[in-house]
């Protein structure tokens, strides 16, 4: 019986494990053999006679001097600098919503129902609304910018040439922002009243306030927040698949849409595979050192 | 309790790896006819909605299962997805038995080995090769293979002119050459009205103009080998000529460069351009309210006293029709290609959908004898090249395209687009392609 007793655990996990295995490690690992592959279209109906290249497919992708690595080097700067401008701003504009709606107040249910609003419409038609406010003759954006507030000279661009940095990051924040708001709302509630008020006791202002208290509270909770975003964020597809169609921009090249456009739109397999494998290698890394990090300097302030 | 649950816990573990196992290999199999009942379609979307195609092609079907007694069950596939179905199918195996391709991906899909290839034999038991048009056969799969396709619709490229503007501008007859463009689209350009409209945000729009420009200066962007060409001193010539209507020549408006989603068309209708170059236009112009008799339609300007080739003035547009080889019912789904192509299909479906047929036989009908269509066949029979029909097309249209979309980019930014900066953006696109 004890024998059952101590397998037990086990074999309950053994579904979970198994369904785990499937959704994740198998494509995983299938993605990893492709990468090692010259998987192109002459070999799609029967993946085993494609040729091993060995590492070939890497070397293309992280040849930096080459057209095809300096491109892929080029579309990794932009992500990161939108992942952490697109990440930094959510959850600026999330934790000042989330503080300000902490108080009861008349329409504060309105207030927050509205501001969950993007986050709850569905992608394709909150972007596509979008594409239509950007566009250059006709837009929304250019119509209050140059027609209203003459704050522009001549009518910018925001789908094509530089300024879709920019475009693409507007969306990406109003997308984003209101998850951060909804998770540090909850967290916001864990937050003992009587903290506040022992606070204000002593003689502590608003700011003092949030920074001695607000923060340090919410601590567990934006760890797990800024992971996600950031993850979230790195890999966001649909964003700017809906707001450019497959031929991104340059300056607003997300490595996603790279990575599509390097299998699915060449039909070159293999090559999308090494991409996404390395992409997989770069994200694990930033997670596990990011984990460590947090859960260290957590264990340094107990 | 636990010593049963062991039993259930491997019986469904077994059951998950038996399922992966069962989706993983792409069998390879060939065509059969095991299942002689049904067919599934896969139709691309030609309608002004999924829905719309529903519509028209249901009854069609129905009339088939009449004679046959083959039930054809039907999924209308939007553009944007129906590229990604189709390989996905092909890697799985499970696809469907007959289903739409645009006539451009033919080579690269012949080169997957997924479509049946219609050799004598096949074109035989669906009434022959010879009932459709050399031009339309071209571009059904790569040169000295048997197709990989039969065309369905057929389409060509136009230039449409608005003739109330022409007239305002004293121009009696629309440009035959592209100095006579140029010099008619200055006329026609004052202020908020531009000379042309282009979709120059369109990877797709951008590479079919730039190949039909290519092949006027002497390139296909292959050479006879195969090879890509992409930034010969014929192709950056071409791209330029179609960078500069917005660059320097000024006859389209700078906006052009980021249309994507048909707006050139919009403007057109509207009068905010006075000429567009389009693939039967006459529909979709119809339903921004212009009336047929404001507009005329002439073959897309060649250069002066060019022939031949150089007198190219159109790719060959259109939608092919397959037949995928691992169908359970090869002899059902000839005889619904054989159902698709017959005279009367091939009228009434291209009459429906505004296209032209393919099929020799039913373009003599008097409903293709308007004017528009009238000279879009004219077009296609003496003045239209397929599309290199070589594995690597769909690389070359996003790549060439794309460098045509940033190019036109940076000249609507106001930045000189020179003869260096084109070819160094299509040297650049060259470079992406495969080594082999």
């Amino acid at each position: 019986m004890t024998r059952y007793r101590t397998a037990l655990p086990y074999l309950l996990l053994l579904p979970a494990l198994a369904a785990e295995l499937l959704i994740h490690l198998v494509p995983m690992l299938v993605g990893s053999v492709m990468s090692l592959k010259q998987l192109t279209q002459f070999f799609i109906r029967d993946w085993s006679a494609a040729p091993w290249t060995g590492l070939a497919n890497y070397r293309t992708a992280v040849d930096f001097d080459a057209p095809v690595g300096r491109a892929l080097l080029d579309s990794f700067g932009v992500t990161c600098a939108f992942t952490v401008l697109s990440v930094g701003l959510s959850w600026l504009i999330g934790t000042t919503a989330a503080i300000m709606m902490q108080d009861a107040f008349r329409g504060r249910g309105l207030l927050r129902a509205a501001f969950l609003l993007p986050y709850a419409l569905p992608v394709f038609t909150a972007v596509i609304t979008w594409t239509f406010m950007f566009q250059r003759d006709t837009g929304l954006i250019n119509h209050v910018l140059h027609d209203q507030l003459h704050l522009v000279g001549d009518k910018p661009f925001w789908l094509i040439g530089g300024n879709s940095f920019w475009a693409l990051l507007t969306v990406s924040v109003w997308r984003s922002w209101p998850f951060a708001f909804l998770t540090l709302t909850a967290g916001l509630q864990n937050i003992p009243r009587e903290l506040y008020e022992a606070a204000a006791m002593d003689g502590a202002g608003v700011w003092q306030q949030i920074r001695r208290i607000t923060l340090p509270s919410l601590r567990p909770v934006n760890q797990v927040l800024v992971l996600v975003l950031f993850l979230w964020t790195f890999n966001d597809f649909n964003t700017p698949f809906v707001l450019f169609g497959k031929a991104a921009p340059k300056a607003a090249d997300l490595i996603s849409i790279h990575i599509y456009q390097s299998s699915f739109v060449t039909w070159n397999f293999g090559a999308g595979s090494a991409m996404s494998v390395l992409l997989l290698l770069f994200l694990l890394l930033v997670t596990a050192g990011y984990l460590v990090a947090t859960n260290r300097r957590r264990g340094a302030d107990d | 309790m636990p010593t049963r649950r062991i039993p259930a816990a491997l019986a469904l573990a077994a059951a998950i790896v038996l399922t992966t196992t069962a989706c993983g290999g792409g069998s390879a199999s060939s065509g059969s006819n095991s299942s002689p009942k049904t067919l599934t379609y896969w139709a691309s979307n030609q309608g002004t909605s999924l829905e719309n195609d529903k519509q028209v092609l249901e009854p069609e079907l129905r009339k088939f299962e009449q004679q046959t007694g083959i039930k054809v069950n039907l999924e209308v596939i939007p553009w944007s997805d129906l590229l990604n179905r189709i390989l996905a199918a092909t890697a799985s195996g499970q696809g469907p038995d007959v289903l739409n391709i645009g006539n451009t991906w033919s080579a690269s899909l012949q080169a997957t080995g997924a479509l049946l290839p219609f050799d004598q034999a096949t074109f035989d038991r669906i009434g022959g090769k010879d009932r459709f048009l050399p031009a339309t056969i071209a571009s059904a799969g790569a040169a000295g293979k048997d197709p990989a396709a039969v065309p369905l619709y057929s389409m060509a490229y136009g230039l449409y002119y608005n003739k109330k503007l022409f007239q305002a501008a004293g121009i009696a007859n629309p440009p035959a050459t592209w100095d006579e463009l140029v010099a008619d689209g200055k006329k026609l350009t004052t202020g908020s009205q531009y000379g042309l409209a282009i979709e120059g945000g369109n990877v797709s729009e951008n590479v079919h103009h730039a190949f039909t420009l290519g092949m006027q200066h002497g390139t296909g962007f292959y050479d006879a080998a195969g090879k890509p060409q992409f930034d010969s001193p014929q192709a950056v010539a071409a791209v330029k000529q179609y960078v500069d209507f917005i660059a320097t020549d000024r006859i389209a408006a700078p906006g052009n460069a980021e249309y994507a989603a048909n707006q050139s068309v919009t403007d057109f209708a509207t009068g905010k351009a006075a000429m567009l170059m389009w693939q039967a236009a006459g529909a979709n112009l119809k339903s921004h309210g212009m009336n047929p008799d404001d507009y005329g339609v002439a073959p897309v300007p060649v250069p002066a006293g060019s022939s031949g080739p150089q007198a190219t003035s159109s790719m060959v547009a259109g939608i092919n029709l397959a037949v995928f080889k691992n169908t359970k019912n090869l002899d059902g789904a000839l005889s619904f290609v054989k159902f698709m192509t017959g005279d009367d299909e091939q009228k009434l479906l291209n009459s429906t959908y505004g296209s032209l047929p393919p099929v020799k036989a039913a373009q003599a009908d008097p409903a293709f004898a308007t004017p528009e269509l009238k000279t879009l066949a004219g077009v296609l029979s003496t003045g239209a090249a397929p599309l290199p029909q070589v594995a690597s097309e769909s690389q070359f249209e996003t790549l060439v395209g794309t460098a045509v979309k940033n190019l036109l980019a940076s000249a609507a930014a106001g930045k000189p687009v020179t003869e260096a900066a084109v070819k160094a953006e299509l040297s650049k696109a060259q470079q992406q392609m495969p080594a082999n």
